[in-house]
């Protein structure tokens, strides 16, 4: 009986021979992948990819390696989430980079010190305005509504106009980006208040990230909204018919994904105490890359957050451990390239695999 | 004439010159089901496009349960009662069975507009309960759609419509794509229907099954209905005939 329980109508189950959640081949290959890391740094460096080797400092593990490699992905794995909604909705979003360089320029000009070291801020946009050493929920209200403007124009192009989310969205990523370099005529904006720089320090943005990711996997698996998300993104046809006002939910997906962009935008630059107009160039495509590698379909409909945090993480794993085996940046950008056709060509396999075997 | 769900008078339909569907008087009442038969582009479609608001309609009235209608959507007929299985299935392959069953008016445990909380136990509970009203039998509730058969796919959309529908089900051609096993199950789900007394209307091309399961056959042929006979009163190659316009038929039509 306990093997029929999950049965209706009589038919036999056995729970024991369902299909392994996808995130859990993801979590596989992450650990093989710190255990490759780990297997040639002791034959080829003599030295632990994962554990502490120094006498000088404490703990099992090389807590900063760790520390580093969560850290350089949590900024792009915020806009990743954003990113895994619209995938998972059946679209795509090429404007988050861009997003991030605008919204960071012009939220770091209403973040401005009125003196540095005693003289004027060389820097300060609004200076003659005054508007200088406001409180930070100004800069993050101005952030949060640039990414949302951004995410709304996407949403409603995609949803009303009908055009491919690819070009709207490609739209988009050319106009912010000309907007983060038109906003200050391509000077770099610095000197923010100490509260906005508080956002992003020290392991803020880890906290950040991984906030925003539990809070998001619960909206996707417990709410409406993220019920309607997998709908959409698996049969957009079967979804209209049921009377899932489609129109409505685009233009949200697009508009969260854009808030998602800013505020990873406030921790970048918050982090590195600076704007400018470069920032965030080529961020949508690792995060689509963390979304994929996650187990994201592309066609829509299937992946999690869980998969895209730990997508991620072997972005971060991938990186750190180039430089663990004091590879040249070069190989990195190279390997990544690989590993994102290589995950988009395991998940098409996956899908015929499973349409054969079905 | 408290008993009669669905009615059209002279229902048209012109697709620009041509005469899809032209006239069509159909009635239909509490419990029955009735078999829309006929070649293909004879209009059965057409017809069934016109009753369920996906298309609208040239001219004609319709009247379902006691009013006259003018549905602008499927939505809105959906909401007045009409549940239509369609041909393309209109499942979502990635989601779960009480997912589907519920798509699109979910149970809600609080409402917080979009961001609404599932109630994902009372859905499943509810889902159970569906299959079993229907005797539809599906080994996993928690597997995706993708997983299944053509034929378990075709009873999870017909569990789905006969949860909901309070007062009409309209299926087009539900057993097109199956095989023998398949079909038995969907024809099993059909009689438990008829059994509960929700009234029906089946699109087939299967004179067996039409005779099988309906109490009425209406016949189709270019764009007009040719027939409207009784189970008992006619047989298989009497209906061919009407089909394929061996007989024409006005006197039958009014005699039943």
């Amino acid at each position: 009986m306990s093997q029929t329980s999950h049965g209706i109508g009589g038919l036999s189950y056995d729970a024991r021979k369902r299909p392994w959640p996808a995130e859990f081949n993801v979590f596989l290959a992450l650990v093989i992948l710190v255990g490759a890391f780990e297997l040639i740094g002791r034959v080829f460096l003599g030295d632990s990819f994962l554990f502490n080797t120094r006498e000088n400092v404490s703990g099992l593990f090389n807590e900063q390696r760790l520390q580093i490699i969560i850290l350089q992905v949590s900024i792009v794995g915020i806009i990743a989430i954003g990113v895994t909604q619209v995938i998972i909705c059946g679209g795509i979003d090429l404007s988050s980079g861009s997003i991030v360089g605008a919204t960071a320029m012009i939220a770091m000009s209403f973040a401005q010190v009125a003196t540095v070291n005693g003289n004027p801020n060389p820097k300060a946009m609004f200076i003659n305005f005054g508007w200088t050493d406001l409180p930070v929920i100004v800069p993050l209200l101005v952030a949060i509504g640039c990414g949302l403007i951004a995410g709304l124009i996407n949403g409603f192009l995609i949803a009303y106009t009908r055009i491919p989310p690819f070009i709207a969205t490609l739209g988009m990523m050319v106009t912010a980006r000309g907007i983060a370099k038109w906003w200050s005529k391509g000077q770099p904006i610095s000197f923010p208040t100490e509260s906005f720089a508080a956002i992003g320090k020290g392991l803020m943005p880890v906290v950040i990230f991984i906030s925003l990711a539990i809070l998001f996997q619960l909206i996707l698996t417990y709410t409406k909204y993220g019920k309607h998300c997998y709908a959409i993104g698996s049969n957009e046809d079967a979804a209209r018919m049921s009377g899932i006002k489609i129109a409505n939910h685009k233009v949200l997906v697009y508009a969260i994904a854009g808030i998602l962009a800013a505020i990873a935008a406030v921790v970048l630059s918050s982090k590195n105490l600076t704007a400018q107009a470069g920032m965030g160039v080529m961020y949508e495509l690792d995060a689509i890359a963390m979304a994929v590698i996650g187990g994201v379909s592309l066609s829509g409909g299937r992946g999690s957050i869980i998969g895209t945090v730990i997508g991620s993480l072997i972005f971060g794993v991938i990186i750190s451990g180039f430089t663990f085996l004091r590879l040249d940046a070069y190989y990195q950008e190279m390997v990544k390239g690989v590993i994102i056709v290589g995950a988009v060509v395991l998940d098409q396999w996956r899908q015929r695999r499973r349409a054969i075997g079905a | 004439m408290s008993d009669i769900v669905l009615k059209t008078e002279n229902l048209t339909k012109h697709y620009g010159g041509v005469h899809a569907l032209q006239e069509a008087n159909f009635e239909l009442r509490k419990g029955e089901h009735v078999a829309i038969m006929g070649d293909n582009g004879a209009g059965k479609s057409t017809f069934v496009r016109q009753i369920t608001g996906v298309e609208q309609r040239t001219s004609g009235k319709i009247w379902f349960d006691g009013k006259e209608v003018n549905f602008t959507g499927p939505i809105e007929a959906r909401e007045a009662g009409i549940e239509t299985v369609f041909q393309n299935l209109a499942l979502a392959d990635d989601l779960d069975v009480p997912s589907n069953l519920f798509l699109g008016r979910e149970k809600v445990l609080f409402n917080l507009g979009p961001f609404s909380i599932l109630d994902r136990k009372a859905m499943r509970k509810a889902t159970e309960a569906a299959l079993v009203r229907t005797a539809v039998k599906i080994p996993n509730l928690s597997s995706t759609i993708r997983h299944m058969s053509g034929g378990q796919r075709q009873c999870v959309a017909i569990a789905r419509t006969a949860t909901f529908a309070s007062k009409l089900i309209i299926m087009d051609e539900p057993t097109a794509a199956l095989g023998v096993q398949e079909t038995a199950q969907v024809e099993n789900i059909i009689r438990t229907l008829k059994a509960n007394g929700e009234p029906l209307i089946l699109v087939s091309h299967n004179m067996r099954q039409v005779f099988d399961l309906c109490d009425r056959i209406v016949v189709f042929r270019r764009g007009k209905i040719v027939a409207n006979l009784r189970k008992q009163d006619t047989d298989g190659n009497d209906i061919v005939a009407y089909i394929t316009g061996a007989k024409t038929g006005q006197a039958e039509l009014q005699a039943a």
